[in-house]
């Protein structure tokens, strides 16, 4: 697997009134061609905004943005954000592609399905409308459109949930790109739909030999197609590991408390959920401390009151299995059990 | 689709039918009798009676209406005996005051008010919308704040303010056009610089308004649609910024402007009474208010009024089949 996508220390922060928002504070991750990196957290955690940053996507008269997103594309490796809005427009929907939440309006109302993944085939390549129809409707018929040809012509508002969902996935891989970004992409479908779109989604990421990046806070679909995770919390990656390490020998507070809030069919009793006592903190002014700390259950564990007094790093737990907690890891696996 | 449209043009037709009866409903209760008004000084019962019947005017409104409906198809005779003057269909009536059938008058008014109108829609439109979309792409700028001036200008001069300003320097101070050319037509086939001349300045004393108006409509629909997730997703494709604005936003934004342009548009064609009265142009709204002021010209009235009525009916029908052509959601369903 050859490297796709190297993010080291990007910040992404939104200046406001009552001071900056940091909404993304050092990210630093990579991503190979053919794997799945999900990003978890809960709403405002950062992960949205990262990925919107790394396609360029943020708004730029808001956004104060630093670090590097080193891209290896097809024609040589490419730094994004230094690059011009021009470059990074050119790489988009070509070197790399993203697909939203919510199909219905994400496609545009007015134009039919197949005009608009043609415009995504034409901007990038030299050939006329009806080529890009053409191609619009051999990607429809990869992502399992039946009778695409006709339904082509059909507008966003004539699809189910799932199809629009695909004719996403369709305008997304038009100019195969070797990178794709997944914001949710099954948060509004419905649950019997949401397994045939992940399905399509790892057919394509194989038929593709893309790098895919899941952004999610479902950990069910975490577990059934990401390769690594990482765990945000509060603008910050709070762990990060393999897919497997991270269920089963979870090494940050944060990540065990999700996993138990996860209902489970085999707890017949009328057990209440576990939630994650409290409110993730606001993202203007984060005291220099763990963000997690005051949420925390073993903070009272860590000696010298650590976890309020400074800034826990990202450190090697096990191997290739990161998190950013004072307690080691041991104490950590005693607590989870 | 084709049954959509047949729909709402048998609603329509409705509509009309109900406007026109409605109007004569309206003047069969004014407080002045026509028969009354037209027997000058020296009056006895049995002259108004005898003008009445003349006029037309001694059965009931609902005759009188339908009579009037009649006239629309088949034309219509007024007066009788020596005095039997034909109008042929369609008539509207016929004016006593001004000796001359209405659909004469109208027909002469009508393509003044039409020119005035479609010149004054279009360099509105051209306005509003251009600044709009410009104070929308540079907001919050020097631009944006230029724009927002011209909006107060604009919004708060009335027509009768606006219009009075440019007579003043326009005609007496720089003598852009003479004074004598006002209120002359000038057919825009025979002599299209002279139309276009005679017609510029009522057409930017009423364009000042309603592009102020539309600027200000346009900036906000363009900055909301450009929030929109469809918005995103263009970006994300890697269309220009210039197409996202005037391929992927402007379409949706200018939809419901379309809709508030065409009843305008519509109110226009109706009679612009004041921006005719300043200029001087023979147009339907001088027409009415002669009718009303001077002589109380009610077959006349009941013309004008219907028409403006009938233009805004139809307008609201074009309005409805455009949108539908503009917007797929609609188009199907």
């Amino acid at each position: 697997m050859s490297n796709l996508l190297d993010v080291k220390g990007l910040n992404v922060a939104f200046p406001t009134i009552d001071g900056e928002v940091r909404a993304s504070v050092d990210l630093n991750f990579e991503l190979n061609r053919g794997e799945t990196l999900a990003i978890v957290g809960e709403s405002g955690s950062g992960k949205s905004v990262s990925s919107l940053a790394i396609m360029g996507l943020h708004n730029r008269a808001r956004t104060v943005i630093s670090g590097e997103v080193i891209l290896h594309g097809s024609k040589g490796s490419m730094e994004l954000i230094s690059a011009s809005d021009e470059t990074v427009r050119r790489l988009r929907g070509k070197e790399m592609a993203m697909i939203f939440q919510d199909p219905m309006s994400s496609l545009h109302p007015y134009y039919s399905i197949g005009a608009q993944i043609a415009e995504a085939w034409m901007i990038h390549n030299e050939g006329s409308k009806k080529d890009g129809m053409k191609r619009a409707i051999e990607m429809l018929d990869l992502v399992e459109i039946p009778s695409a040809a006709k339904r082509a012509h059909e507008f966003p508002h004539q699809f189910s949930g799932g199809m629009r969902q695909r004719a996403m996935i369709a305008m997304a891989l038009v100019n195969n790109p070797s990178l794709l970004i997944a914001d949710e992409p099954t948060t509004a479908l419905d649950v019997t739909v949401q397994a045939q779109v992940l399905q399509l989604l790892q057919d394509m990421q194989k038929e593709f030999n893309m790098g895919v990046i899941l952004i999610t806070h479902d950990l069910g679909v975490v577990a059934e197609f990401a390769d690594r995770v990482n765990v945000m919390y509060a603008g910050k990656i709070v762990e990060t590991a393999g897919v497997e390490d991270l269920y089963y020998r979870s090494m940050h507070p944060y990540t065990i408390g999700l996993l138990r809030s996860i209902p489970r069919v085999d707890q017949i009793d009328n057990h209440r959920l576990d939630a994650i006592k409290g409110a993730p903190p606001s993202l203007i002014n984060l005291p220099m401390a763990c963000s997690f700390a005051p949420r925390c259950e073993y903070a009272s564990m860590v000696p010298e009151s650590r976890c309020t007094q400074s800034q826990p790093e990202l450190e090697a737990k096990e191997s290739n299995h990161f998190a950013r907690c004072f307690l080691p890891a041991e104490r950590i696996a005693e607590l989870r059990s | 689709m084709l049954k959509y449209v047949s729909r709402r043009i048998a609603i329509s037709l409705v509509i009309l039918v109900l406007i026109s009866a409605t109007v004569f409903l309206i003047f069969n209760y004014l407080p002045f009798d026509p028969a009354r008004l037209s027997c000058g000084k020296h009056c006895t019962p049995e002259i108004i009676a005898g003008n009445r019947h003349r006029l037309g005017l001694d059965v009931n409104w609902w005759i009188q209406w339908w009579r009037f409906l009649q006239g629309i198809f088949l034309g219509r005779n007024y007066g009788e005996g020596a005095a039997l003057i034909h109008c042929g269909a369609p008539a509207f009536g016929y004016s006593f005051t001004q000796h001359a059938c209405v659909t004469t008058l109208l027909g002469q008014a009508l393509p003044v008010t039409v020119s005035l109108a479609i010149g004054a829609f279009i360099m509105w439109l051209l306005l509003g919308v251009t600044l709009g979309v410009i104070s929308a792409r540079f907001r919050n700028t020097w631009i944006d704040r230029l724009s927002t001036v011209f909006v107060l200008i604009g919004t708060s001069l009335p027509t009768f303010i606006s219009g009075l300003l440019l007579l003043l320097f326009v005609v007496l101070k720089f003598n852009l056009i003479s004074p004598l050319d006002l209120g002359t037509w000038h057919s825009p086939l025979t002599d299209p610089w002279g139309w276009f001349s005679s017609y510029f300045w009522p057409w930017l004393s009423l364009a000042l308004i309603y592009a102020a108006t539309y600027t200000r409509f346009t900036r906000s629909n363009v900055i909301e649609t450009s929030s929109e997730d469809f918005i995103r997703t263009a970006r994300a494709k890697g269309v220009s910024e210039r197409k996202v604005l005037w391929k992927h936003t402007l379409r949706p934004a200018l939809a419901p402007i379309l809709t508030i342009a065409g009843l305008d548009f519509a109110g226009l064609l109706g009679g612009a009474i004041i921006t005719e009265q300043i200029f001087q142009l023979p147009g339907l709204g001088r027409l009415t208010l002669q009718a009303v002021l001077q002589d109380y010209d009610l077959p006349v009235i009941v013309a004008t009024t219907t028409l403006a009525a009938a233009f805004v009916v139809i307008a609201n029908l074009l309005v409805d089949l455009a949108y539908a052509l503009l917007d797929p959601r609609i188009r199907i369903s």
